[in-house]
């Protein structure tokens, strides 16, 4: 029977080193509800999502209290919008149309976001890709709970580059229009490299076409959880870092099963896929810098930190992966940098540049996350960024992304505000040296030579 | 029927446990196992209740022991046990 010292354990854990169920995520399919005419897709779109996701926001709130642990977001993924829209949606505007369908979906269900307005154009781009890219800024701007992701390039099939530039050119575009809110359109999309099909966190969630109608999946997270547990063996050698850092993720990924199987259940919907990760907060004790110091470092940045984030991110997976029948999405340590305010910190007192943020990207869980840069930066300097950071994903086999934000009229120095879960951007500089003429080549870049594995 | 951890958290005075244990009797809940400690000060009790929805809801019995606890100074939650056994037990 459970004593009182592990009631406490884990209470104290969700009470004061904010351990959370970060999201529990309804991913639909849309598919069935493709048809040329674009007013009946849109009325199809909002049909079905209305009807799945009902229940969605009631019952995360009645599990959240039957356990009395925090469910901070309730949210809808589906299936890539170019794919749906590609025989009903000839222009921008059509594209448009559909994206404010789901935001009238997402708010008439009460989610706070909706993700899977979507392009999977890795190897190039269709009429329609072209299209739905070209109307993100649209998109972004005019609606308020759509979030946009595309996927660029993967190890399989190589890098679209001319995706990577028109995206350039989008993200500029999109920051523009959405300027009186220091470019937040850009903090809702994302750029991938080997983007997963079930990803629960945004902005990059969209509904794979490898998975089934509806499904459930569900984000964990917990940094302060482990900050806490490595406090208790300061000084100790490796081994017993990672074993701690084991069996605190182990904890935290259990609670998350449990939440996915009890949503599962009262929402009649197959659970999917546990995505084990440390997303930080921009509350105080809720981010993966403060473990990094904890971990021996004066700072996030400094020498050290790309070795300190592998083995985290590699002992969350370890532990987590045991606490869970199946884990998926995007699984380990997010660095987001306005999310977390230790990593705000280290930008802001010059610890952290955006060269290490590439490298450290290496071996976290995604890439270059909530990241704000001068809005004067060049479009083609942005495709340059972006094909880096695909670079890393596509030679390494693992999913890298990108969601930066050139804030308009603001510079080094200054920091962009956004608010809640998303914090607070400090404005980072940007090499001034020029790759104009080599983004603006066409084509592709092969696939790497380990691809081949047939 | 579930078991649900009531936990009582709060400065320690007379009567915190009859005050609890009278509720939970005059709503036909059951306990199964009491244990009580005192951490930095504080008075901290833990319940195991066999917990049926015969009468009243969840919602209404964790509320009305949420309006019990302030009453008494004290912090009570209920939860049901599977968070704990979950994380704690493989």
């Amino acid at each position: 029977m459970i004593n009182i010292n592990e009631v406490r354990e884990t209470n104290r854990m969700i009470e004061k080193e904010n351990l959370d169920v970060r999201t529990i995520t309804m991913g639909i399919s849309l598919l069935d509800c493709v048809c040329n005419d674009l007013g009946l897709l849109c009325e199809n779109i909002y049909h079905k999502i209305t009807e799945k996701a009902g229940n969605l926001v009631r019952t995360g709130e009645e599990i959240s209290k039957e356990y009395g642990i925090p469910i901070v977001n309730k949210r809808i993924s589906v299936t890539p919008v170019s794919l749906v829209g590609a025989s009903a949606c000839k222009t921008e505007g059509d594209f448009v149309k559909i994206a404010e369908a789901l935001d009238r979906a997402a708010k008439k269900v009460g989610v706070n976001f909706i993700g899977g307005y979507t392009a999977l154009v890795s190897k190039k781009m269709t009429t329609a890709d072209e299209t739905l890219i070209r109307s993100i800024p649209s998109a972004l701007s005019e609606t308020e709970r759509v979030c946009s992701s595309v996927n660029v390039g993967s190890t399989k099939t190589g890098m679209d580059m001319d995706a990577v530039l028109l995206l350039g050119k989008m993200i500029k575009r999109t920051a523009e229009r959405t300027k009186d809110m220091d470019s937040f359109g850009c903090a809702k999309l994302v750029i991938f490299c080997n983007a997963p099909d079930d990803n629960p966190f945004m902005a990059g969630a969209f509904h794979g076409v490898t998975e089934g109608d509806a499904v459930i999946h569900v984000g964990v997270s917990g940094p302060g959880v482990v900050k806490t547990a490595l406090e208790k063996v300061r000084g100790a050698d490796f081994e017993t870092v990672c074993e701690t850092i084991k069996k605190t993720a182990f904890k935290i990924t259990r609670i998350g099963q449990l939440v996915a199987n009890q949503a599962s259940e009262r929402l009649g919907i197959p659970f999917g896929i546990i995505d084990l990760s440390l997303a930080p907060t921009p509350a105080v004790g809720d981010s993966i810098a403060e473990i990094f110091r904890e971990l021996g470092l004066e700072c996030a940045g400094a020498p050290g930190t790309t070795a300190a984030l592998a083995l985290l991110n590699d002992q969350v997976k370890k532990g987590g992966v045991m606490a869970s029948s199946y884990v998926g999405g995007l699984s380990g340590a997010f660095i987001p940098v306005s999310e977390d305010q230790g990593m705000i910190d280290a930008v802001e007192t010059g610890a952290l540049s955006l060269e290490k943020l590439e490298a450290m990207t290496c071996v976290c869980s995604v890439g270059l996350d909530m990241v704000a840069i001068p809005g004067e930066t060049k479009e083609t300097t942005i495709a340059g960024i972006l094909a880096d950071e695909m670079a890393i994903g596509m030679v390494n086999q693992k999913t890298t992304a990108v969601r930066i934000i050139p804030v308009i009229g603001k510079g080094v120095g200054e920091s962009a505000e956004f608010g809640g879960l998303f914090g607070r951007a400090p404005i980072m500089p940007v090499s001034r040296f020029s790759c104009d003429d080599f983004v603006s080549r066409t084509g592709r870049i092969p696939a790497p030579i380990h691809s081949f594995k047939n | 029927m579930k078991k649900v951890i009531i936990t009582v958290v709060g400065k320690d005075s007379i009567g915190i446990i009859a005050k609890v244990c009278t509720y939970l009797a005059e709503n036909k809940l059951n306990i199964l196992d009491i244990s009580q400690t005192i951490v930095d000060g504080y008075f901290n009790m833990m319940m195991i209740v066999n917990f049926h929805a015969e009468e009243k809801e969840f919602d209404t019995v964790s509320s009305e022991l949420e309006d019990l606890g302030q009453g008494i100074g004290c912090v009570i939650r209920m939860q049901r046990e599977d968070i704990f056994s979950q994380m704690h037990r493989i």
